[in-house]
């Protein structure tokens, strides 16, 4: 029983080793927090960085922007954060957690995103106000939501979703399954789902840009690396990732995307 | 493998890890307490937001749980009586949802109830729409408490035996007077408990509930999915709820506590 026990602690201990002893390298990875719309384009700008930098190995944790600024706010360590809106992004600075200034680095405008077949045939922003289509858009707390309940107001619209998610992706799940007949997600969210839903853009979106700014965390382990991925996204080269994955650029006032 | 039995009965090395465990489930609700913002408490659980979720969340759990009784015991009572050779099988895949992770299962519920799921197509054909209702929710948390009373009534009832159920058939009692009359009031400790298990799942229900039902304040949001939504703007917010569902588990796991005893 003893060395059962005994064993079991062993194992355990291994596991949890094992586990950390990888992650705590330090100096050589470089952690990114990001939002979950930039998942694309920042792999592959990670993958021209650990080129262009051999030896760093680029870690990126991709959520919704509001639970990676809790998390930072926590004391998760981070290099370098990326934000989908100017307003979280202000809460990492109120906390004196930005090492330098926010640099915004790319725009992303709505659009109306329905099942491949369109079951409900929409064709404007107006047609999701009947109580017929059950739409799915974000829940206003979150930047998604707040861009689309905006939308709705330039547009003069009245919105009655059917639910209000807390993520994009659970927007696109939605629809891509066929459960809901539209949702208002982001141009580069549907560039992404592929072929199982269709985007339907909308006139009025161009006046509802979301910014994404991006800087170096405080708690970088080394500032120095953390500026210069910074320096990729907003580089040409960045941009031209960003603008792939159908990223406006970030001085785009009209919401012309790609 | 000796045998240093102290005066409680077990090893005292035991001891160590027992009150390592207890630390470890006791002090992350200690921290709950302590990170509440009780200046505005008050102020957080009066809100429309809150009032509907935590309203919603004991409307939906009491349905999900009536629901698990309906369907449950009889399952208890056919997997605990009945010999079938591949009754070992069924048992194990009717008790999955016990050890799926929710988000899977509220996938499996929309490919089954979704409106292209399995039954869906049928069930719109018949104008009901279970998809963004409240009735998505009592699903979601019915299909992940329904093996906790089964198990837990199961348990009971192969704990109790047949002797007399026997002895009843034996005096001339039909099944079901034996079933109503003998067997249901030997296990009533296993089916309060088992109850009250199913009670506490469903309202903690999460997974399959944002995967399944969504999210709309009032009408399928309840109180998990507001706590998940208030951390995006209100971190502390989030923490008074969470007291709440803290303390509802707290005193529902207190009265069934107290009814065992009681019989």
């Amino acid at each position: 029983m003893r060395r059962t026990a005994a064993a079991l602690v062993a194992v355990t201990a291994l596991l949890l080793t094992g586990c950390s002893g990888a992650a705590d390298d330090p100096g050589d990875v470089l952690t990114v927090y990001a939002a979950s719309s930039l998942t694309a384009p920042f792999t592959e700008l990670g993958g021209q960085f650990e080129a262009e930098h051999p030896g760093v190995t680029v870690r990126f944790s991709f959520a919704g922007s509001s639970d990676l600024v809790a998390q930072l706010q926590e004391g998760a360590p981070a290099d370098v954060f990326a934000s989908a809106d100017q307003a979280t992004m202000d809460k990492l600075t109120a906390d004196d957690l930005a090492a330098s200034a926010p640099v915004p680095f790319a725009t992303n405008t709505l659009e109306i995103v329905v099942p491949a077949d369109n079951p409900a045939g929409i064709r404007s922003l107006a047609d999701l106000e009947s109580t017929e289509v059950r739409l799915v858009v974000c829940a206003p707390e979150v930047p998604c939501g707040a861009a689309a309940q905006r939308l709705a107001e330039r547009a003069g619209v009245t919105l009655t979703p059917v639910s209000e998610e807390q993520k994009v992706t659970d927007v696109l799940a939605k629809v891509s399954s066929g459960e809901a007949d539209a949702g208002l997600v982001y141009v580069t969210d549907v560039r992404a789902a592929g072929d199982a839903v269709r985007g339907i853009e909308v006139p009025e979106a161009g006046s509802v840009v979301n910014v994404y700014p991006i800087a170096p965390v405080t708690t970088a382990v080394d500032p120095s690396l953390a500026q210069e991925f910074v320096d990729l996204v907003v580089s040409d080269a960045g941009q031209r990732v960003l603008s792939r994955a159908g990223f406006g650029p970030p001085d785009a006032t009209s919401g012309d995307s790609g | 493998m000796s045998d240093p039995r102290s005066r409680l009965g077990v090893p005292r090395w035991i001891l160590l890890p027992a009150l390592l465990g207890a630390g470890f489930v006791l002090l992350p609700l200690v921290a709950i307490v302590a990170r509440t913002p009780w200046g505005r408490f008050g102020e957080l659980l009066t809100s429309q937001a809150s009032q509907d979720a935590l309203w919603l969340s004991l409307r939906t759990a009491t349905a999900s749980t009536l629901l698990c009784l309906v369907l449950g015991v009889p399952m208890a009572l056919v997997l605990a009586r009945s010999s079938y050779r591949l009754l070992g099988v069924v048992r194990s895949l009717v008790l999955l949802p016990l050890v799926l992770p929710p988000v899977v299962g509220g996938i499996a519920l929309l490919y089954t109830f979704g409106r292209r799921g399995l039954l869906g197509q049928t069930m719109e054909v018949l104008g009901i729409q279970v998809a963004f209702s409240t009735a998505a929710v009592v699903l979601a948390q019915t299909f992940v408490a329904l093996p906790f009373l089964v198990v837990s009534l199961e348990g009971a009832l192969r704990t109790a035996g047949e002797r007399y159920e026997a002895v009843a058939a034996t005096l001339g009692a039909r099944p079901t007077t034996v079933l109503r009359r003998v067997t249901l009031p030997l296990v009533l400790p296993g089916l309060v408990s088992g109850t009250v298990l199913a009670f506490a799942r469903a309202l903690g229900e999460f997974g399959a509930t944002i995967t399944f039902a969504g999210s709309l304040q009032g009408r399928t949001r309840t109180l998990p999915l507001e706590i998940y939504l208030r951390r995006e703007t209100d971190a502390e917010g989030a923490v008074a709820l969470s007291l709440v569902l803290v303390v509802v588990a707290v005193l529902v796991i207190g009265v069934a506590g107290q009814r065992r005893s009681a019989l």
